[in-house]
């Protein structure tokens, strides 16, 4: 082994593909995911514990902060589900080609925060 | 072999889950934007529905099903100490699990 390799690893100077960054985000939106899932079976719990419990859910979603918070999680799903589609359709072969994967891997990112903004709208 | 077979197993796995999951977000969706609940009786009303029980509690199995997958993938490419690993998706197999359990029995009791 060669003691002395080049090693270039300037997290700031890489630049990442468009592909590279639909890639990434759909496998850290899918961790995000996952870590909300144990939230969304409380707050499912609670609706369905009696009326108070259905009002108390209500009003967790009347709360500003918590606003926010879902609009980040319908943006990491709608990333998530965009990206998991195209990858469907890349296992049936279609946009494969470097052209075509580029536009797919820009309509998710861009769809992903068109969805959120529908989100943000219906939310507040 | 073996790890060959696993592979294209959990690969099948998360494209198969995937299918329902959007399938049934999508259902959801469109109860929840034509139809909404208005009161605890019609969301309990909804819910209890033997199929949409039924398909929820398909639902939650096959969406942990495919966390596992996605997951394990997340722990094998990080975690190349191989103690670590296994307490990583020792633990992983047991919250989700647990999730699993409360899932359903959040279900069953409704």
């Amino acid at each position: 082994m060669k003691g002395r390799r080049p090693v270039f690893f300037d997290l700031t100077q890489i630049e990442m593909p468009v592909g590279a960054v639909t890639s990434i985000t759909h496998r850290v939106t899918g961790i995000l995911l996952a870590f909300c899932l144990p939230y969304l079976l409380y707050l499912l719990q609670l609706s369905l514990q009696g009326p108070d419990g259905y009002k108390s859910v209500i009003s967790i979603f009347d709360r500003a902060g918590f606003k926010s918070l879902v609009l980040f999680f319908i943006w990491a799903l709608a990333h998530h589900l965009l990206a998991g589609v195209r990858h469907l359709l890349s296992d049936i072969d279609t946009g494969s080609r470097l052209h075509t994967a580029r536009a797919s891997a820009w309509f998710v990112n861009c769809g992903a925060v068109a969805i959120a903004l529908l989100g943000a709208g219906a939310l507040w | 072999m073996k790890k060959a077979v696993s592979g294209l197993r959990a690969w099948m796995v998360q494209r198969f889950t995937a299918l329902y999951l959007l399938a049934f977000f999508l259902f959801s969706l469109l109860h929840f934007a034509f139809a909404p609940p208005d009161s605890y009786q019609s969301w309990r009303t909804w819910v209890t529905a033997p199929a949409v029980l039924n398909a929820t509690a398909l639902f939650f199995i096959l969406l942990l099903l495919h966390a596992w997958v996605g997951l394990r993938d997340v722990a094998m490419d990080y975690a190349r100490s191989l103690p670590l690993r296994v307490t990583l998706l020792a633990t992983l197999a047991l919250v989700l699990t647990g999730l699993g359990m409360w899932a359903l029995q959040i279900l069953l009791s409704a």
